[in-house]
């Protein structure tokens, strides 16, 4: 099967205080899709979607090539989800989950989990509850990781880690990945993360989809222009600047269409033109959305 | 295994120009041989924790800029042409002497000047 992990079409879910609209997605095989977007964006909520876990009040999903929620079931065989507010049953020990997992999913690989435990510092006869933050969430990746799923669904799977848990998980996530058979959607508002390793990253903000896009895309287009005008001298018009900052004589310019053309259109009074980190992209494009739907 | 090359997040340029440019550094210098394989697109992505994506596109780079050869189904190999290590060193150097004439004409300094300063830079390199 060589069709995509993860298709949304047209998805709508309201509630009384927040509404996910016209929200489309798209997940290769082979890929990592990073999801990103402030507190309360929605990207809980379509991850919850994507698992079957709520109902569409319109619009289609398919996982894996089956209709979602129908049938969930047959997909979920091959999909990890892990997210933080799920918990472990806190008065078992870690070595009981697995046996657990191992006795519902015939993939279970006991030799990768074992290697995980290592890799990631885990106890298997330590209770649930006495786990720290930080060990609890390597226990719950262990956990979906070692049934190996094709697909992985993770939401903030580096919230709450210290920057070498993190890159723990990010090695064993890239790993994942050596399988151009296998992806990864996640959620992350931590863009270091999702700059590094997401081969496509989608925008979301208050339910909608502000920007969907291959992440080397990204980064080329959106630029950070800076000029000096001398008195008197004007900018001539531009195409594409969706953001401009003037302090007296120095102004600066955010494109998200950026070409070698632009600098011999702007004139002889660019200082400079900058590269943006995701981070930048990410706040210059939802204050630009905000903007433009007139919030 | 692959360890040796670094991404900077402090560095401004993109990390697939990072990547590019630490590659070809090694072709310059001679460790990566004509002929040698690269690491798979995926294998790289692994080691160095960046996506596939940022890989494949410093990969295309580099075989559009005749360093490397990607054959179909079977890898990306370092080019096997005459000299390549030597044309690749031979740009670095005429992109330096590009940077040096452009000092050279801010600070106003003559031709004769630059030539001197020049020289003085080799005995430095001798005494060394």
């Amino acid at each position: 099967m060589n069709g995509k992990h993860i298709e949304m079409h047209g998805v709508r879910k309201n509630y009384r205080f927040f509404t996910l609209d016209d929200l489309n997605l798209e997940l290769e095989p082979g890929q990592i899709l990073g999801f990103v977007g402030p507190n309360g964006a929605g990207k809980s909520t379509t991850l919850r979607l994507v698992m079957g876990m709520i109902a569409p009040d319109a619009g289609e999903i398919r996982v894996l090539g089956h209709a979602i929620p129908a049938e969930q079931a047959i997909a979920k065989r091959d999909v990890g989800f892990v997210s933080a507010d799920m918990r472990l049953l806190p008065h078992a020990t870690l070595g009981w989950h697995m046996q657990f997992m191992k006795s519902i999913y015939p993939e279970w690989d006991g030799g990768y989990a074992t290697t995980l435990v290592k890799r990631f510092n885990l106890r298997p006869e330590q209770n649930a509850r006495s786990l720290s933050l930080g060990e609890h969430v390597k226990a719950s990746l262990l956990l979906a990781l070692a049934r190996r799923p094709r697909l992985l669904i993770l939401d903030e799977p580096t919230t709450g880690l210290d920057p070498v848990a993190r890159h723990e998980v990010i090695s064993e996530f890239m790993d994942v990945l050596r399988d151009e058979r296998r992806s990864i959607l996640f959620s992350s508002h931590n863009t270091v993360d999702v700059e590094r390793i997401s081969d496509s990253i989608t925008f979301i903000d208050r339910g909608r989809i502000v920007e969907s896009s291959n992440k080397e895309d990204f980064l080329d287009r959106w630029r950070r222009i800076q000029v000096q005008l001398p008195p008197g001298a004007m900018l001539p018009e531009l195409p594409n600047i969706v953001g401009r900052v003037t302090d007296g004589q120095f102004v600066t310019l955010t494109t998200n269409q950026y070409s070698e053309g632009m600098r011999a259109l702007v004139g002889p009074h660019v200082r400079d033109i900058q590269r943006m980190t995701l981070e930048e992209i990410f706040v210059a494009n939802v204050m630009h959305h905000r903007e433009a739907r007139g919030q | 295994m692959y360890s040796g090359i670094n991404i900077s997040q402090t560095d401004a340029r993109p990390m697939y120009l990072q990547i590019l440019e630490q590659i070809r550094a090694r072709v310059a210098a001679g460790d990566w041989p004509p002929g040698r394989e690269l690491p798979s697109i995926r294998a790289l992505a692994a080691a160095l924790n960046v996506s596939v994506i940022t890989i494949k596109r410093a990969y295309l780079d580099l075989e559009n800029e005749g360093v490397i050869v990607t054959r179909h189904g079977k890898g990306s190999f370092v080019a096997d042409v005459n000299g390549l290590a030597g044309e690749l060193q031979d740009a670095r150097l005429e992109a330096h002497l590009t940077e040096v004439a452009t000092l050279g004409r801010q600070l106003g300094l003559s031709e004769e000047d630059l030539a001197a300063r020049l020289r003085r830079a080799l005995k430095d390199l001798d005494k060394k």
